[in-house]
C-alpha cells in the first residue's frame, strides 16, 4: 500500500535509452471499498492536468468510488498521479453540488427550475441581440469541458450568434503554447511525442515545474535519468524544484534567471550555438528562413551580458548551452514560467529556435513540448471556443472561412472573422464598461484565477452585465452570478479530450449527475434551440443531439487541416486508449510526432496566422507573408529582450510570482474536497529567501502581509527555496474553503498581480509584480506548505515542519510484461 | 542643401510630435493595458530615432524658417478622448502622425542616396523600418477596437 502524497511519483520503474516505458498499474479505491467490491469499470482519463492519462472509473451502488490506470495506454502505461488518485471522484458525492438552477431575485440567489433559468438567459439573450446585435454577447470557457461542447459552443457563437467574442480559461493557462506554434511553424500542433523522452540524451525544462505539474510525465523522466545511459537534465526556474535538483544530479545545469528575464537568458542560448557553430546549416537553409536576423538580434547576448540580466553565472550558460549544443537528441519542456512571464512568446518561440538550429524535431529523442496547463485546453483552442477558427483555420483567410461557412450553411459574413478574436482580458474590459452586456461563464473560476482579482469581481458583480456561471459548485465566480446552471461533471457525461502531446482519450459516462445537473453539451443544445438559430435553409444551426454526433460533426470539419481527426470515431476510441492526431486513411492508428519530413504547415493558403511582431503583436499582412514565401519552412524569430512592465522600486522592492503545488489543480474546486490533497497543503502561503526574511525579521509560519500596488494578501512565510529578491505565492487559493477557515478572505494570490498581458499570445502576465513583505505576528507554528516539494523549507534552516504525508492507501504493482503500444518508436522492429 | 536641412528638422519635429503623443494616448488610456503599454515602447523608439538623427542635424543644421513645408508640421495630441469610440480616434490621429513620420524619412532617404550620405541613409533605413511596426500595430489595434467601437460601445 502506497501513501501517494507522501511518495508523490510511486515507485520506479529505471529502463535504458531506446527501450520502452515499463508499465505500472495504480489504483485508489475510497476507504471500505474492496477491488472485489467494485461492479464496473468505465473507461476514461484523468482530467487533473493536462497529461491526459488512460484511467478507468470504479463504479459501485452508482456512484464513483474510485479510478485506475489503464495499462495498455500510450500516454501513462497504467500510471496515475496523487490529484487523478485521490482527486478524481470524491468531488462528485460532495454535499455541497449543485443539483438546481439558481436565478438571482432581489440581489439573492434563489432556487429555481430549468424553464425559467432559461427563460431568463434567453429573454436577455434576444433583447440584447435585438438592441446592440451579437458584438454585446461574450462566452468564457474553460480548460476542463468535452471537445464535443467546445466545438458546440464555437458553432453557437460563429454561426448562431456571430461573436468574435470567445476565450477560455486556456488564455490564461495555455495560449501562449499554441501562439508559439504559429509563429515558428505556422499552425498549432505539438510537434513532439512523450516517447522522446525514452531516445533523448538531454531533457530541458523551461519554466516548468513537472515534478508538480505533471507527476506522470515527470516519473517517466526519473525512470530515465535512473536507468542505464541517463539523459542529463538542465533546468531553468528561479526555485530550486526537483527539476533543478535532478538537473545536478545528472551532471546538467540548473539555471535561475531573475523573475521577468528569460528571453535575455533565451536569446544567450541561442548565441552561444551560433558562436560555437552548433548549427546544423544543411538543414536549417532547406527548412528554415531567418536565420540571418536571428543571428543579428541574439548577438548583443554575450554570457557576461546575460549574466548581468539575469542574474546567473556566464559559465552556468556556457555550460548549458554545451549540452543542448553537443547532445545527439534534447527534448524540451515549457510550461507557466515561460508562459505566465515576461514576453511569453519570444521567449516560448525561442526555444523553437534552438531546436530548429540543431535540426532537432521530428525524430525520436528530438522534439519540442510546449505543455498545457489545463487538461481539455488542447481542444479549446482546436475547435474555437478559444475565438480561433476550427480546425486551426485562419481567420485572415477568406477561403479558410468560407469553408467554415459552408460545413455549417451559413453567411460567411456571420462566421466573426473581420479582427482578430477577443482575448479574455479585452472580453472583461468590455464587460466592465457593459459593452459586452452579456457574458457566459462555464467551467471555471475566474473571480480567483483570472489577474487583479478585486476588478474581476467588480465587474462580474455590477449591473452593467448580465452573468452566467455553469458549474459543479457554487465557486466564487458563481455567486457573482445572475443565473447559475448546474453541471454535471467528469464521469457523469460522455465526451472526448486531446492532451498536451496530441493524445485523443474518449471518457464515458460512468453515473448519473445529481439533482437536476445537465451536461454542458446539453445546456448548449438548450439555449440553442431556445434561441432558435438556424442556417440558411432554416434547419438549426447545431444539428446533432449526442455527443457522438458532435464528435462526428466535428471530425468531419478538420478533414485536410493539420488537426485531422477524420480517422477517429468513438468505436475507435473504445480500443487501445490514446491516439494522438492527426488520425486518418493515410494514419490509421494515429501519428506519433509532427514534421518528420521537415515541412512545417508555414504555406500562406495553408497556415494558421499570417504572423505577427513579436515586441508589438502587429499582424503580418497576407502580402507580406506570400512575400516571404515560406512554403513549408520554419521562422526563426528573435526579439531583443525588454524589462519587465512593473520592476521592483523603493516602495515595493520585492519581485512577486505565482505558482502551483502539486496536491492541488486550479483553484481547487475538485482537489479540494479530496481530503488527502487538501490535507497536504490546506491554505495559502509564501515563500521567502533565508535572505530576505532575515533582512525583514520574519521566521517561518509567521503572518505576513504581502502587497502590491493593486491590493494584499495576509498568509503565513515558508522560509524556503526562493531565489533571492522573489516572493512565491500559490494561486489555488481562493476565500472558499472546505473547513470554512475564517481567515481565507486575503489569501488569493491573484489580488496582486496585474492586468497586463503578452502582445501576441494575450497570455495574462501572473510572474511579474513588485511587492512588498511585513510581518504582521508570529504565527501558531511552520507554514502549511507542503514540505516535500519545491515548496520545502530551505536547507539548512531550522524548521518544525513536519513531513508532508498521511495519504490515503493507493496500491501500485509493476507489470511483469510490458504491453505493446502503438506507434512506439521503442517497439518498432 | 536648404531642403534638406529642412526636412531634417520636420523628421525630427514630426518625430517628437509622435512620441508625445504616443505618451498621452499611453496615459489617456491607461485602463486598456496593452495601449499603455505598447504605447510606451513605441513612443521610446520614435525617441531613439531622434537620438539617431543628432549627429545628422549637427552636420546639416536644422532649417525651420523655410515657409513651404511648414504647413506639413502636425501638432501634438496633448489630451485624449473618452471611451472605446475614443480610443479609436486617437489612434487614428497616431497613424497619421506616424504616416507623416513615414513619408519623411522616405523623402530623407532619397536625399541621403543622391548626397551618398551613407549614414544618414542607414538611420533613415532603420527608422522607416521601425516607424513600420508602428504603423502596423497601430492597423492591428484599430481593427480589433473598431467593431465594437463603431456598434455596441455605450
Amino acid at each position: 500500500m502506497v501513501d501517494r502524497i507522501t511518495d508523490i511519483w510511486g515507485e520506479r520503474t529505471p529502463h535504458p535509452r531506446g527501450t520502452v516505458w515499463p508499465a505500472r498499474v495504480d489504483l485508489h479505491l475510497e476507504e471500505g471499498v474492496a477491488e472485489g467490491d467494485v461492479e464496473r469499470w468505465v473507461q476514461s482519463a484523468c482530467l487533473l492536468c493536462s497529461n491526459g492519462c488512460g484511467a478507468d472509473i470504479a463504479v459501485k451502488d452508482g456512484r464513483m468510488v474510485g479510478v485506475r490506470g489503464r495499462a495498455g495506454d500510450t500516454v501513462s502505461h497504467g500510471r496515475l498521479g496523487p490529484k487523478g488518485l485521490y482527486g478524481s471522484t470524491p468531488w462528485a458525492s460532495s454535499p455541497d453540488r449543485l443539483t438546481r438552477p439558481l436565478i438571482r431575485k432581489d440581489g439573492e440567489l434563489v432556487e429555481t427550475d430549468w424553464d425559467t433559468a432559461m427563460g431568463r438567459i434567453v429573454e436577455v439573450s434576444k433583447r440584447l441581440l435585438d438592441e446592440k446585435g451579437p458584438l454585446s454577447h461574450g462566452f468564457y470557457t474553460s480548460g476542463q469541458l468535452f471537445l464535443e461542447e467546445y466545438y458546440t459552443l464555437a458553432v453557437i457563437g460563429k454561426a448562431g450568434l456571430g461573436t468574435p467574442h470567445m476565450d477560455g480559461n486556456t488564455r490564461l493557462c495555455t495560449a501562449t503554447s499554441a501562439a508559439a506554434f504559429k509563429e515558428s511553424f505556422g499552425a498549432d500542433g505539438q510537434p513532439g511525442s512523450y516517447t522522446d523522452i525514452e531516445h533523448c540524451d538531454a531533457i530541458f525544462l523551461y519554466g516548468h515545474n513537472m515534478p508538480e505539474t505533471q507527476t506522470v510525465l515527470w516519473t517517466r523522466i526519473l525512470d530515465r535519468t535512473r536507468g542505464e545511459n541517463p539523459p542529463r537534465i538542465a533546468c531553468v526556474d528561479p526555485r530550486r524544484t526537483a527539476v533543478a535538483e535532478e538537473a545536478i544530479r545528472t551532471g546538467g545545469v540548473h539555471l535561475a534567471p531573475r523573475v521577468g528575464t528569460n528571453l535575455a537568458l533565451m536569446n544567450g542560448l541561442v548565441r552561444e550555438l551560433f558562436v560555437h557553430d552548433w548549427v546544423n546549416h544543411a538543414w536549417v537553409s532547406e527548412h528554415t528562413i531567418g536565420v540571418d536576423e536571428l543571428r543579428e538580434t541574439v548577438d548583443p547576448y554575450t554570457p557576461e551580458h546575460v549574466a548581468d540580466i539575469c542574474g546567473v553565472a556566464a559559465d552556468d550558460l556556457r555550460a548549458a548551452a554545451q549540452v543542448f549544443g553537443e547532445s545527439s537528441g534534447v527534448l524540451s519542456t515549457v510550461l507557466q514560467g515561460f508562459y505566465q512571464s515576461h514576453q511569453a512568446t519570444a521567449a516560448s518561440v525561442a526555444v523553437h529556435n534552438l531546436h530548429l538550429l540543431r535540426g532537432m524535431i521530428g525524430r525520436p529523442g528530438a522534439g519540442v513540448l510546449q505543455m498545457n496547463g489545463q487538461p481539455t485546453a488542447q481542444n479549446n483552442r482546436e475547435c474555437g471556443a478559444d475565438g480561433d477558427l476550427p480546425g486551426f483555420r485562419n481567420w485572415d483567410n477568406p477561403e479558410h472561412v468560407q469553408q467554415l461557412a459552408d460545413a455549417w450553411n451559413v453567411d460567411a459574413m456571420t462566421v466573426p472573422h473581420w479582427a482578430p478574436p477577443t482575448h479574455a482580458m479585452q472580453i472583461m474590459s468590455y464587460a466592465e464598461t457593459g459593452s459586452i452586456g452579456f457574458l457566459w461563464i462555464s467551467a471555471t473560476n475566474p473571480a480567483v484565477s483570472m489577474p487583479e482579482s478585486a476588478r474581476i469581481r467588480r465587474i462580474l458583480a455590477g449591473d452593467q452585465c448580465f452573468t452566467v456561471v455553469q458549474d459543479l459548485f457554487l465557486t466564487e465566480t458563481a455567486q457573482l452570478a445572475d443565473v447559475v446552471l448546474p453541471a454535471a461533471g467528469w464521469g457523469e457525461k460522455t465526451g472526448c479530450f486531446t492532451n498536451v502531446n496530441r493524445v485523443v482519450h474518449l471518457s464515458e459516462q460512468a453515473v448519473q449527475p445529481p439533482g437536476e445537473a445537465r451536461s454542458d453539451l446539453d445546456i448548449f443544445l438548450m439555449y440553442a434551440d431556445s434561441m432558435g438559430f438556424t442556417d440558411r435553409d432554416g434547419a438549426p444551426v447545431v444539428k446533432w443531439r449526442t455527443a457522438e454526433e458532435a464528435f462526428d460533426a466535428w471530425a468531419i470539419v478538420t478533414a485536410g487541416r493539420p488537426v485531422d481527426y477524420t480517422g477517429l470515431s468513438y468505436e475507435k476510441l473504445r480500443g487501445p486508449s490514446g491516439i494522438p492526431w492527426p488520425a486518418n486513411a493515410e494514419h490509421p492508428d494515429g501519428t506519433d510526432r509532427l514534421y518528420t519530413d521537415g515541412v512545417f504547415p508555414t504555406d500562406t493558403d495553408y497556415c494558421e496566422t499570417y504572423g505577427h511582431d513579436l515586441i508589438t503583436g502587429g499582424a503580418v499582412s497576407e502580402q507580406e507573408h506570400r512575400a516571404m514565401a515560406p512554403g513549408g519552412r520554419a521562422f526563426l524569430k528573435g526579439a531583443p529582450y525588454t524589462p519587465a512592465h512593473e520592476t521592483p522600486g523603493d516602495d515595493y522592492p520585492l519581485l512577486f510570482t505565482t505558482g502551483r503545488t502539486v496536491y492541488q489543480f486550479h483553484t481547487r474546486t475538485k482537489t479540494g474536497r479530496a481530503r488527502s490533497l487538501n490535507q497536504a497543503a490546506p491554505d495559502a502561503w509564501v515563500e521567502l529567501s533565508p535572505t530576505d526574511a532575515a533582512e525583514l525579521g520574519i521566521n517561518e509560519g509567521d503572518w505576513v502581509r504581502v502587497e502590491s500596488p493593486r491590493g494584499a494578501i495576509e498568509v503565513r512565510a515558508r522560509i524556503g527555496r526562493v531565489t533571492p529578491g522573489a516572493v512565491f505565492a500559490p494561486f489555488h487559493y481562493g476565500h472558499w474553503d472546505p473547513d470554512d477557515l475564517t481567515d481565507a478572505e486575503h489569501r488569493s494570490a491573484n489580488e496582486l498581480t496585474m492586468t497586463v498581458w503578452d502582445p501576441v499570445s494575450k497570455q495574462p502576465t501572473f510572474k511579474t509584480a513588485a511587492c512588498r513583505v511585513t510581518r504582521l505576528r508570529a504565527g501558531e507554528g511552520p507554514a502549511p506548505a507542503p514540505t516535500n516539494t519545491a515548496s520545502a523549507p530551505a536547507p539548512g534552516t531550522p524548521t518544525r515542519a513536519p513531513a508532508t504525508g498521511g495519504g490515503a492507501a493507493t496500491s501500485s504493482h509493476v507489470l511483469d510484461e510490458t504491453p505493446h503500444y502503438a506507434l512506439d518508436p521503442s517497439q518498432e522492429i | 542643401m536648404p531642403h534638406l536641412a529642412t526636412y531634417v528638422a520636420l523628421v525630427d519635429h514630426s518625430e517628437r510630435t509622435l512620441a508625445e503623443s504616443l505618451r498621452a494616448v499611453a496615459d489617456g488610456h491607461a485602463r486598456q493595458a496593452d495601449v499603455f503599454h505598447t504605447c510606451h515602447t513605441l513612443a521610446g523608439w520614435s525617441e531613439r530615432h531622434r537620438e539617431d538623427l543628432a549627429p545628422v542635424v549637427e552636420r546639416y543644421g536644422e532649417q525651420d524658417d523655410v515657409d513651404e513645408p511648414e504647413r506639413l508640421r502636425a501638432d501634438a495630441l496633448t489630451s485624449t478622448r473618452e471611451g472605446e469610440i475614443g480610443l479609436l480616434r486617437d489612434l487614428q490621429d497616431l497613424h497619421l502622425l506616424a504616416t507623416l513620420v513615414h513619408s519623411t524619412w522616405t523623402v530623407i532617404a532619397q536625399g541621403a542616396q543622391g548626397l551618398r550620405d551613407r549614414q544618414l541613409l542607414e538611420i533613415a533605413t532603420s527608422s522607416t523600418a521601425e516607424t513600420t511596426r508602428q504603423l502596423t500595430w497601430l492597423t492591428t489595434r484599430i481593427k480589433q477596437a473598431a467593431p465594437q467601437a463603431l456598434i455596441v460601445a455605450p
